[in-house]
């Protein structure tokens, strides 16, 4: 489903690389864990993945069944299938969450040649989504993101993911500044969505959330290399001995 | 203090250019209008007042032409239920026009107050505008309160079950109008009146507004979209104990516009709430010029101002607000932004505060920002394309403004002709 190849990234305004050959396939059905320490890069592959500006690809491809990724605006990813779950959601201030979320749903349907989800029909997905997030009326009327808790804007970009059905759910630290309750709502909620056609990318810095999102593949990013992979085992290795033991090995 | 010399002459050319209207009732005040038009003479770039538009336009004794703006939207307010009061080119038509009979009003032409002996609109005439010259002159108000052809006067004395509505069309490229309207709302009164339209190629306006205790006054309009328009407009309001005044101006296009509201808080416990959204692509100057006045106790005055430029359009703020002496528990709120869609566009604002009272509460911000790219790249990872996550910021921006329209049919339409300009917009 997405083959990363030899992907090296730089910033485009400085001379400093940041993604320095990373290999990396994620199947159809299969969850990827990537983890690593801070400065890695693991949240640029993500934002290259997805499209920001300020990046440049200076060798290697990103495809997603076979689209090349990289020659893409942003806005066309998400209608190939990509998602990305922000390691720091966006506040919008004077934009509904709702608004927001049925303009997304239906640019997307639009860009697909799918006719728009009706009022209606929209709002029962929205609810029905929402209510197994515990996510109340009241943040879904709120201007996005603003004003809400940690623990919220991460719930909220879940909804969003569990909303617009993506293919390629890549999540950025999602479980970084969540409580166990908090956590357990948004494994449920990516447990929820897991089947075969959809493959997830998961970037955490912690082994926890993997107890509740279990991974078919761990990876280990360091300076901007996948260099390590494995089984489940590789993050109770994590847990237990840091990065150091990894490091030290592959060096 | 003597009229500089170019001052004087470009004053006196233009003076020389018109009449004053037949004699009647408002001759005197017109006389008086007159009189402080050459005392102060009209206005110049070297004004301090006028540092951030030209003013010569609207002074020359001949107005430019203004093409008449053509599309098929339907017309703004057009499903609000209304009694509609139609000028064309500044001239007052019976025929476009409802009868004027409503409930809880009455509205008479101006032309009418003398024969029809209505005294507060005599009263009224050039009243308020004369006491507005400070802390700076406004000979364009003056000159309005000397030449205004035609106007109507509305006496609110009840609570009016629907919105009058003030709309001026623009027929001839080569009009060039002077309105004055006068507005009494009675004790415990309270309507809305409503104004949209060019009016006409060149077009000045003074609306002289008296609110009596208890009495409240919703004001929303819209200016025309003719591009090469131009307008000055003076709101001069005085507010007595416990009124409100709540007005709201969208300015969509237009070369030339220069809103300036004048507000009195005279009595205790009064609110006036003014807010603008404008949105101006290339050729576009729109300056918003407000001075508050608190002058009671435990009044409540708002200011909030959004311009969205492009192009190298420019908007300018210059919002003072004036707490007097023993004018305590004042909350006065002041914000003016500009949302700069790119770098040709410029915003301009001078905010001030002047306050000689100690328990208070004042605060004005002004910023200029570009779209936060953060956001859009947010929306666009979402799906939603560049131009119409653009546009959904760019409403988001203006939405505080928008907001300051409590009827919410009114405050859609106005959403509506923001949206109209978007789409039109690659
Ligand atoms: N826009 C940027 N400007 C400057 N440095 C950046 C930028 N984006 C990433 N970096 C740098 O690139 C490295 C990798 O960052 P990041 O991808 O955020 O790592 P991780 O998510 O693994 O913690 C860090 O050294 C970070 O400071
Ligand atoms: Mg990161």
């Amino acid at each position: 489903m997405l083959e990363i190849k030899n992907l090296h990234v730089k910033l485009e305004e400085e001379e400093k690389q940041i993604l320095k050959g990373v290999d990396l396939t994620v199947e159809a059905g299969k969850v990827h864990a990537i983890m690593g320490p801070n400065g890695s890069g693991k949240s640029t592959l993500s934002y290259v993945l997805s499209g920001r500006d300020g990046y440049e690809v200076t060798e290697g491809s990103a495809t997603l069944d076979g689209e090349d990724l990289l020659e893409l605006e942003p806005e066309e990813r998400a209608a190939l299938g990509v998602f990305l779950a922000f390691q720091y959601p966006v506040e919008i201030p004077g934009v509904g969450n709702m608004t927001f979320l049925r303009t997304a749903v239906n640019a997307q349907r639009k860009a697909r040649g799918e006719d728009e989800l009706s009022a209606s029909d929209f709002l029962k997905l929205v609810r029905e989504r929402a209510k197994a997030l515990k996510i109340d009326a009241d943040m879904l009327k709120r201007p996005v993101n603003v004003g809400f808790s940690g623990g919220e804007k991460k719930r909220n970009e879940i909804l969003q993911m569990a909303v617009l059905e993506p293919k390629m759910c890549i999540l950025d630290e999602t479980d970084s500044g969540l409580d166990v309750d908090a956590m357990k709502l948004v494994a449920e909620g990516v447990n929820a969505l897991r089947d075969e056609g959809r493959g997830f990318l998961v970037i955490t810095h912690y082994q926890r959330l993997l107890d509740h999102i279990k991974p078919d593949v761990v990876h280990i990013m360091a300076d901007g290399r996948i260099v390590k992979s494995g089984g489940p085992e590789l993050a109770l290795e994590v847990e237990h001995n840091g990065y150091g033991d990894i490091l030290a090995e592959v060096q | 203090m003597a009229v500089p010399e170019q001052k004087q002459s470009a004053t006196e050319a233009r003076l020389s250019a018109m009449e004053l209207p037949e004699p009647g009732c408002t001759r005197a005040a017109r006389e008086a209008a007159l009189a402080r038009v050459c005392e102060m003479g009209l206005p110049s770039r070297r004004d301090e007042y006028w540092k951030y538009t030209r003013p010569d336009t609207l002074v020359d004794p001949v107005a430019l032409p203004a093409a008449v703006f053509q599309n098929d939207e339907k017309p703004l307010f057009d499903g609000v239920d209304r009694l509609k009061i139609v000028f064309v080119d500044g001239v007052f038509d019976p025929d476009q026009s409802d009868d004027l009979s409503l409930e809880g009003v009455r509205i008479d032409r101006l032309e009418d107050i003398c024969c029809k002996d209505i005294h507060w609109a005599k009263d009224l005439y050039g009243v308020l505008e004369a006491r507005g010259h400070n802390p700076v002159p406004r000979p364009l108000a003056a000159l309005n309160t000397a030449f205004a052809s035609d106007g109507v006067a509305i006496h609110i004395t009840q609570k009016v079950s629907k919105p009058i509505s003030l709309i001026y069309r623009h027929a001839s490229e080569s009009s060039d109008a002077i309105l004055h309207h006068v507005v009494r709302v009675e004790e415990g009164a309270e309507a809305t009146i409503l104004e949209n339209g060019p009016a006409a190629s060149r077009f000045n306006k003074c609306m002289e507004i008296d609110i009596a205790d208890g009495g409240t006054l919703h004001h929303v309009r819209a200016q025309g979209r003719d591009h090469e328009r131009r307008a000055v407009t003076h709101m001069f309001t005085r507010l007595g104990r416990e009124s409100v005044y709540k007005s709201f101006t969208l300015t969509v296009n237009g070369v030339l516009t220069r809103n300036e509201q004048v507000i009195e808080l005279t009595g205790d416990d009064a609110v006036a709430h003014v807010a603008g959204a404008c949105v101006g692509d290339g050729d576009f100057h729109h300056d918003d010029t407000v001075f508050i006045t608190h002058d009671a106790v435990n009044c409540e005055s708002r200011q909030v101002f959004k311009k969205v430029l492009r192009n190298g359009a420019v908007g300018v703020f210059q919002g003072k607000i004036l707490v007097k002496e023993g004018a305590q528990k004042t909350d006065g709120y002041q914000i003016s932004q500009s949302l700069l869609l790119d770098d040709d566009s410029q915003f301009l604002a001078k905010p001030e505060l002047e306050i000689y009272a100690d328990d208070v509460a004042c605060s004005h911000g002004s910023t200029s920002g570009a779209i936060d790219e953060t956001a859009l790249f947010y929306m666009r990872s979402r799906g939603v394309p560049e131009k119409q996550a653009t546009d959904l910021l760019t409403l988001a921006f203006l939405a505080e403004a928008v907001e300051e329209i409590e009827d919410e049919a009114l405050a859609g339409d106005i959403v509506d002709r923001l949206d109209g300009w978007l789409s039109r917009r690659a």
